[in-house]
């Protein structure tokens, strides 16, 4: 009977793929955002910080910043998915995912974001969802909330550009 | 119709900068301003890289930027009574902007109802005729209660 993958080894390849993919983008870090993962789902979490403030009288937490972390927590999901098959199917290293061009981000193409509540002085969590990843093309619906899973704060839709890979398929 | 003086006007502006610390933190500035209309500019900065590959700052940033850049030309209509809040905003992202260059933005308003104002704006890295990224946004608006006339 054939052994199956020991589980630190399993985790070390998946958590280190998320953290390489993660690392590489510096606005991530400059914005306090970090992703938390089960399995291959990943919820993207933005610290609440007094410097991404926007209405300093509510406060509130301004509408660029929840952009710009609806736009990460989108871009990180969609080279995820697509590294994920890479990571499971050919239980590729962090490497070998890497060199195949697997952590190369999607461009946006346009990003339309719905403030349905303002964000308040504490931290946010979002998932996206592709809901269609072609070979170019690529369209994702991210959610963001903060203290109930319930009551969005914002919503935003994307489509982006797939980076070339460097392995045939 | 409340006249609004040039000096009035950068007076609401230099308030509403001053007033965002996530403007502080991009190092968002103010470039001009007139009525319903608003200029800012944000410098590069490797800590608002997206692309690792190329160094190009991330969509967000460019969003934050617009985004502000609308609010304010929404303050600065004539009509506008209350502080204002994005409703929507949808950013197309034309090139990526250059590495290493001061990104500017223009925002005007375009049209507005009893309680929405639509903001139009674009963004350069130094030569207007190529945008790197255009913005169409809603934000509310509450007018400005009429003197009788």
């Amino acid at each position: 009977m054939k052994q199956p993958e020991p589980l630190q080894i399993i985790k070390e390849r998946r958590d280190g793929a998320l953290k390489a993919l993660v690392d590489s983008v510096p606005y991530i870090d400059f914005m306090g955002v970090s992703f938390d993962r089960r399995g291959d789902e990943l919820t993207a979490v933005m610290q609440f910080d007094p410097k991404i403030i926007g209405n300093p009288v509510l406060p509130a937490i301004h509408g660029g910043a929840t952009a710009s972390f609806l736009e990460m927590a989108a871009l990180i999901e969609l080279a995820w998915q697509r590294a994920w098959g890479a990571l499971e199917e050919d239980k590729a290293d962090v490497a070998a995912v890497k060199a195949a061009g697997y952590l190369r981000l999607p461009k946006t193409i346009d990003f339309t974001v719905d403030y349905l509540r303002s964000g308040l002085p504490r931290d946010c969590y979002a998932r996206a969802r592709v809901n269609r990843s072609g070979r170019r093309y690529a369209s994702v619906h991210v959610e963001a909330w903060q203290d109930n899973r319930e009551k969005l704060y914002a919503q935003a839709t994307g489509h982006f550009l797939m980076p070339r890979l460097d392995v045939d398929g | 119709m409340a006249e609004i003086t040039q000096e009035r006007r950068e007076k609401i502006a230099e308030q509403f900068i001053k007033a965002l610390p996530f403007c502080a933190a991009l190092d968002i500035r103010l470039e001009s301003m007139d009525v319903a209309k608003a200029s800012m500019s944000m410098p590069y900065d490797k800590r608002i890289v997206g692309d690792p590959e190329t160094g190009v700052v991330h969509g967000g940033a460019v969003s934050a930027l617009m985004d502000t850049c609308c609010g304010l030309a929404v303050s600065l209509h004539p009509e506008s009574g209350k502080p204002t809040a994005t409703i929507d905003l949808r950013i197309e992202y034309m090139r990526p902007a250059k590495v290493g260059e001061r990104i500017f933005t223009h925002a005007h308003v375009y049209n507005v109802t009893r309680t929405v104002a639509f903001v139009r704006a674009l963004a350069h890295d130094g030569d207007v005729e190529k945008p790197v990224a255009s913005a169409t946004g809603a934000f509310t608006f509450s007018r400005l209660k009429k003197a009788a006339s």
